[in-house]
């Protein structure tokens, strides 16, 4: 089975959880066999993963006629991509672009970011797509968030195979309810044209049923998963301390309930001085929880790390004892998994999408400080449920494999084609 | 004659209220009263008020034929008294008729039977104590919190003697063998053992209402078939039933009170009888003896004690919570041991249970809390201030070996002071009247010696306190010194 997948992000260049996932996804649905998996992302660097997915740049695919030879298409791009492809993309040219800002090859440039201007962006990333799916051959088309919609009904379009998107957050997440109408139209008419939907939790489908008026009955849950982490960050030293360390990590931004964690922090902090908090991650209300910290007194005892990267996040959470998410909607929510596989217990909102798959963590409601605050201390200072809820989490993560998750998209890929027929 | 023995169990726990850590030290008040007091009226409203007078009139209906056996928890009969007085009645009616015998057991339905031996004793002596006093009735029969039982227990049981005890029919302890004997104890020969038996019981308490059941709909005339077609040998079936089961899991609609009443009536057409569990060891020998390594329980498909000790979470509190047994125990401090039996109450580790949410269904049914974590957090809170306040009664410093003879010698000290001040006054009485006499005798005779009457008495006083430390009769001579003054 041939798939056409358009995503956004995909590793080690990542900006937040969507990459993690598409990556994830990808390699599980592989490992099923049978599947050819043709991946664009905007914007490749040539240091992805490949073998699993062939993964083709949108800035790499040309939109008008330029004439290049061989030799100079493998100096430009022969790292990112196959330059044969390139000519095969280039025989597919469906309409004169060369009005558009276009560079030596008759490409379009992606930041493959989320800049200001990211509505053009997505508008060119479907000119694009038209190309793409006039040249793969597909029997199925499926594109990761709202950013990729537009393309994959292009792509639709063009090649009259069906639809699957997947839904890894609305904008009702992002924005607790204030939704931008350009961003709702985008993702409202990709849940339309689709031909299944696919959501990272019950949460997210009740959303889509709910606030985009979507039948239910295209809309399937396939949660989310975790790749397991390899021994060297497993094995990361975990260096000896005299306090306990409490981490939040993230976005700080509304989605994600920064001033929660805060509040709790103060509350813990009143009775128990032996802790401290970290909050990592960068956003735009850092600025607004550094005051908070500040006017709740426990600046000492509460540290900004700033953004972290790649091993960066792992070292930190070898260092932590308790890892905090308190978002007030998340999707899904992928890292207190990568917590859980590190040996750290984890606190999450109810609110929390992979709180429907978790046993062994401790659930609250995001607005309840004083349960929040009431786990903090139980977990640092009762070492049974500390040691419980350690080795518990690791056996339960284990079990949790994209693998399970590739299977069962699969399953759609099926249903939609044979719906088709 | 075949005899059948009804059990009734009747347990509530003085559930937490929600405890904060930033309550540890702050607030000392550690139940939910209006959980508390909500549950059992509930309860007793729609269970045990009509069982009680159902079995009240199976009993007067029959004239006594109809026999049966009730066990109930200290904490339960606490929280009657506070909610539900008019079921005290009703229990002491039930017991003022002689055709129900109460069981021994554990005062707060707790674990102390694998944690704490010594606490156990004392526990279950509390609870008789209370029984005797409000229902007048001794306990002869022993059935501990669920039943829990091994070997090690047995001979606890039969060194407090009791001479019958009950206990479940786990499969994976009989094998092949019918619950429906008396057996005795392997290490404890003169304990005689009954056993449940599940099938029949749970016929009442689980499928009494399921109308997919394929015997459903279940009369007193087929339910006495099955136990009068038992083997002829097999001489006495033991049905051991929570007794909230009556009224609220079945509710009240479904006839079972009618099932119950019918009961009587149709055993003695078939010649079987009720009988106390004492009354059928009594009468029956024991076929053999039941060697019990490993505790046992009436509780969930495995019926081991992994509902109370499954996993890391009930280890560490239980063993936080018997850490302190003795110190509690020495102390008087009376809230403090209230506390302390309401805290040990099974009950809370069955909240922290995690048997993975499979047979947590049923774990889940009856907890006040949204999971095992929060009940644990919960728990452990409440027992963190409670751990402080033990640690007040006495500094830490000193450990309980050395801290037992201290106390010891505190509190004969307060025994030889109010001697010593017994002695004091009688000495004091002695010598007023001796000065009295004196005066008499000066007045009677001027020129005698007054000398040689007032020291007589003090001797023979001497006399009879011998054993006296040197340090009393000196305090002794200087009292009498300043008298003499």
């Amino acid at each position: 089975m041939k798939a056409l997948m358009f995503g956004w992000e995909f590793p080690p260049h990542i900006l937040g959880g969507l990459g993690t996932a598409s990556y994830g996804l990808t390699k599980g649905m592989h490992n099923n066999g049978d599947m050819e998996i043709s991946f664009v992302i905007p914007k490749p660097q040539g240091d992805e993963e490949k073998g699993f997915a062939n993964i083709i740049g949108a800035n790499c695919t040309p939109v008008a006629w330029r004439d290049v030879n061989r030799d100079y298409v493998e100096g430009r791009i022969g790292k990112v991509m196959d330059p044969q492809l390139y000519f095969d993309l280039r025989d597919h040219i469906y309409a004169d672009f060369n009005y558009m800002r276009l560079n030596d090859l008759g490409c379009i440039e992606f930041s493959g970011r989320y800049p200001d201007n990211i509505i053009e962006e997505i508008n060119n990333y479907s000119i694009v797509a038209g190309v793409i799916s006039r040249t793969i051959p597909c029997d199925v088309i499926h594109s990761h968030d709202w950013l990729t919609y537009p393309a994959g009904i292009h792509a639709k379009n063009v090649t009259g195979k069906p639809l699957v998107i997947h839904v890894h957050a609305t904008d009702f997440d992002r924005s607790r309810g204030n939704v931008n109408p350009t961003v709702f139209g985008i993702e409202k008419d990709g849940m339309e044209n689709a031909d299944h939907i696919i959501t990272v939790s019950d949460l997210t489908r009740r959303t889509v049923i709910d606030k985009y008026g979507i039948s239910p009955d295209k809309v399937t849950t396939v949660h989310n998963a975790v790749i397991p982490l390899s021994d060297e960050l497993l094995n990361l030293p975990r260096r000896e301390k005299k306090d306990k360390v409490i981490t939040f990590l993230g976005r700080i931004t509304m989605q994600k309930g920064p001033e929660y964690f805060v509040e709790a922090a103060a509350k813990v902090l009143q009775k128990n001085r032996n802790v401290r908090f970290v909050m990592a991650g960068s956003g735009d209300m850092m600025d607004d929880m550094i005051r908070l910290a500040a006017k709740r007194n426990i600046a000492d005892r509460f540290h900004f790390t700033g953004f972290l990267r790649g091993r960066q996040v792992y070292e930190m959470l070898a260092d932590s004892d308790v890892y905090v998410m308190p978002s007030v909607s998340e999707p899904f929510g992928i890292s207190p998994l990568e917590a859980m596989e590190m040996g750290v217990p984890s606190i999450i909102s109810k609110q929390s999408g992979c709180a429907e798959i978790l046993d062994y963590v401790i659930k609250t409601d995001y607005w309840d400080i004083d349960a929040m605050a009431d786990a903090m201390h139980s977990l640092v200072s009762y070492p049974g449920l500390h040691n419980m809820l350690r080795d518990k989490g690791i056996e339960e993560i284990h079990r949790i494999t994209w693998e399970k998750a590739g299977k069962k998209v699969i399953d759609i890929y099926r249903h939609v084609m044979d719906n088709r027929r | 004659m075949k005899s059948v023995c009804f059990y009734f169990n009747i347990h509530q726990p003085f559930r937490l209220k929600r405890y904060r850590f930033f309550d540890i030290g702050n607030d000392h008040y550690y139940y939910d009263d209006f959980a508390n007091d909500d549950i059992i009226t509930r309860l007793a409203e729609q269970s045990y008020m009509p069982m009680a007078d159902t079995l009240l009139e199976m009993i007067r209906e029959s004239n006594g034929a109809f026999k049966c056996a009730i066990s109930i928890s200290g904490t339960a009969i606490e929280q009657l008294q506070l909610y539900v007085p008019e079921f005290i009645d009703k229990l002491k009616q039930l017991a003022d008729t002689g055709c129900v015998e109460f069981l021994a057991g554990t005062y707060a339905h707790s674990l102390s039977s694998l944690e704490d031996h010594d606490e156990f004793i004392r526990e279950v002596k509390q609870l008789d104590r209370l029984l005797l006093r409000l229902f007048g009735v001794k306990t002869k029969t022993f059935a501990n919190t669920e039943l829990i039982y091994d070997d090690d227990i047995a001979m606890l049981i039969a060194g407090m003697g009791f001479r019958n005890c009950l206990t479940a029919g786990a499969k994976h302890v009989l094998g092949w063998k019918s619950p429906n004997y008396v057996y005795k104890a392997a290490t404890a020969p003169n304990l005689r053992l009954l056993i449940t038996n599940d099938k029949l019981a749970g016929d009442i308490s689980m499928n009494f209402n399921r109308t997919e059941w394929d015997e459903y709909p279940l009369t007193a005339d087929k339910y006495l078939d099955w136990i009068a077609s038992s083997p002829e040998q097999e001489q006495v079936v033991n049905m051991f039933l929570s007794m909230d089961t009556f009224g609220t899991f079945i509710p009240e609609s479904t006839g079972i009170f009618e099932f119950m009443k019918a009961l009587p009536r149709f055993a003695a057409v078939r010649g079987i009888r009720f009988s106390t569990p004492s009354e059928v060891c009594s009468h029956l020998k024991p076929v053999g003896e039941l060697t019990i390594p490993y505790p046992l329980s009436d509780i969930d498909e495995a019926r081991d004690v992994s509902a109370w000790k499954g996993n890391e979470l009930q280890n560490e509190a239980l063993s936080k919570l018997y850490s302190v047994a003795e110190r509690v125990s020495l102390c008087d401090d009376r809230r403090l041991k209230l506390d302390w039996e309401y805290l040990q109450s099974s009950d809370h580790f069955y909240y922290m249970c995690t048997k993975n949410m499979s047979d947590g269904a049923s774990h889940a049914a009856f907890s006040p809390y949204d999971s095992p974590f929060s009940a644990f957090t919960n728990y452990m809170n409440v027992l963190a201030d409670f751990l402080v306040r033990v640690q007040e009664q006495f500094p830490e410093s000193i450990d309980n070996e050395e801290l037992n003879p201290l106390l010891l010698t505190i509190r004969n000290q307060a025994a030889e002071i109010a001697s010593l001040n017994k002695e004091v006054t009688s000495l004091r009485i002695n010598i007023l009247n001796s000065e009295e006499k004196a005066a008499m005798a000066e007045i009677e005779a001027e020129p005698e010696i007054p000398k040689a009457v007032p020291p007589k008495k003090p001797a023979a006083k001497k006399n009879s306190s011998a054993k006296k430390a040197s340090t009393r009769s000196i305090a002794k001579k200087s009292a009498s010194a300043q008298d003499d003054k």
